[in-house]
């Protein structure tokens, strides 16, 4: 297990703001809690970059099988990245609340005095940061080297911002409702993916209607409406399943 | 039984959700109307089914293929609104912490899967003399296999778990979150329709449908909806009763605890 050492340093950190306790506001126990995930998402370097990697590869993958052709290339552009995107947001929710759970520290998360439902928000805040952002960063050179048409490409941009976010929201519900159950992991997926196809649905419509020279922004609008539904309603129901993943 | 009802007397009489929450009186109650559902659903649904299949007039345009209609759209409305009653169903378990209501939702999944299966089916068996093709990723098509997906997934989850409570827990918190999806998957209908698939289903014209072909329909749909409920019921009393036994059996494997059982 070579990411021991690193489940024994969050321990403390996790701890200070409990210790801390009525010093620090909501706010500043959620900016403890995000800052946390961010310090270990960095001394964990190879495991938030596989699945950027796997986003870049799994990409690379449709020329080879489909041919090189920039025409059907370009015209399948958008789905490959937007479901590359999805599956790669998806591979590092295992271990989203899963070294937690098992060091005990997410007992002491909720403990700290800060709401499941915030909790769940700050995982889903650093799961954007540290794996959506990235994707969204990589979509761009990656769309071209699809042969996306380059003008078509902010729209992509744009709509991978909310798509991302609303992404790393129900990721987060996800993951804390499959905590402790047998095969998690593989459960995972098959819950999480029915439940974003409406984020694939728009994302790549707008894509669709930016290159046959229509209007992108309802999609993009539902993208964002989406997104705004997500904000409470997603750590709502992911602290509901935190609090009975950890009783 | 015994046990049951004294539970109630200490449940208290106050609480009118909780008066079915008694595993006693559920098992009394259901067992009284499960043989007339049962019955009258079969009876009401065969009634539908050889009105729709074998006198109703054929369509002018679709011929006799339009029969596989009484069996494809109940089957679809029965998909969909048994996800309403596991929402239904996950709300009660998770805003009153009805143990009925627990139970319900995790034997409605596996129920409300076949029928989405049935409609899927039917309605590919349809799309071929139709459309020529036994599958169209039409907006409707897909939303009904997301419905399928959620409750595979439903299904999975509540079975994931070593305890029993949390996988209830956790389904009840996942059908909740899918029906908030389910309104979405509706309306994206029209948005996927006008840029993939623009109006290839004249299916869904209802206007024109003779009242001859609305009775039959109107009918199965009826006998749909009680044999769902039968079958529903059915697997919630085994539930119960599968419950019961392990109780009986875990008192049997310990020996002092026995005794605290049949007190």
């Amino acid at each position: 297990m070579p990411d021991l050492p690193f489940n024994t340093d969050s321990a403390p950190a996790s701890a200070a703001p409990a210790a801390a306790g009525p010093a620090l506001s909501a706010a500043g126990r959620f900016a403890a809690v995000l800052g946390r995930e961010l310090r270990l998402s960095v001394r964990h370097g190879a495991d938030t970059l596989a699945a950027l990697l796997f986003f870049v590869i799994a990409a690379a993958l449709f020329p080879l099988a489909i041919g090189p052709a920039p025409e059907t290339l370009g015209r399948i552009a958008p789905g490959i990245v937007w479901v590359c995107a999805m599956l790669a947001a998806l591979l590092p929710l295992d271990r989203l609340y899963g070294a937690d759970f098992e060091d005990g520290s997410l007992d002491q998360l909720l403990l700290s005095g800060l709401p499941a439902s915030l909790v769940v928000a700050a995982k889903a805040a650093a799961h954007w940061l540290v794996t959506g952002l990235p994707l969204m960063l990589a979509a761009a050179p990656l769309a071209v080297m699809l042969r996306m048409d380059p003008e078509i490409v902010p729209v992509l941009l744009a709509g991978l911002l909310p798509g991302t976010l609303v992404l790393s929201l129900f990721g987060a519900t996800g993951a804390a409702l499959v905590l402790g159950a047998r095969r998690g992991g593989v459960l995972l997926p098959l819950l999480l993916l029915p439940l974003s196809t409406p984020v694939l649905i728009f994302g790549a419509a707008a894509c669709d209607a930016a290159a046959t020279g229509g209007d992108p922004a309802p999609h993009l609008l539902l993208l964002s409406a989406l997104f705004a539904a997500a904000v409470p309603l997603c750590p709502l129901a992911g602290g509901a399943a935190l609090r009975d993943a950890a009783r | 039984m015994d046990a049951s009802t004294t539970a109630a007397s200490v449940r208290g009489p106050g609480r009118n959700l909780h008066r079915f929450a008694n595993p006693g009186r559920f098992l009394r109650l259901s067992g009284a109307v499960l043989p007339w559902l049962a019955v009258s659903g079969v009876l009401v649904t065969a009634a539908g089914l050889i009105w729709g299949l074998l006198f109703a007039p054929a369509d002018w345009q679709q011929g006799d293929t339009v029969r596989i209609m009484y069996i494809h759209v109940p089957a679809a409305w029965l998909a969909s609104s048994g996800y309403l009653g596991l929402a239904i169903c996950s709300l009660l378990s998770l805003v009153w912490r009805h143990p009925l209501a627990d139970l319900a939702a995790v034997e409605i999944g596996p129920v409300g899967a076949v029928f989405t299966a049935i409609c899927l089916a039917t309605g590919s068996l349809w799309g071929k003399p139709m459309w020529g093709a036994w599958w169209v990723w039409d907006a409707r098509l897909t939303s009904v296999l997301v419905l399928f997906f959620l409750y595979l997934g439903h299904i999975a989850l509540v079975r994931a778990f070593d305890d029993p409570q949390r996988g209830y827990r956790a389904g009840a918190i996942l059908a909740l979150v899918g029906v908030v999806n389910l309104p979405i998957i509706k309306f994206s209908v029209d948005w996927w329709n006008t840029l993939h698939q623009p109006a290839s289903i004249t299916l869904t014209g209802s206007p024109t449908m003779y009242v001859g072909m609305l009775w039959p329909l109107l009918i199965s749909a009826i006998g749909y909806t009680l044999l769902f409920a039968a079958i529903v019921l059915a697997r919630t009393r085994a539930a119960v009763m599968e419950r019961r036994i392990r109780a009986l059996l875990m008192a049997q494997a310990a020996p002092e605890g026995a005794a605290q059982a049949a007190a």
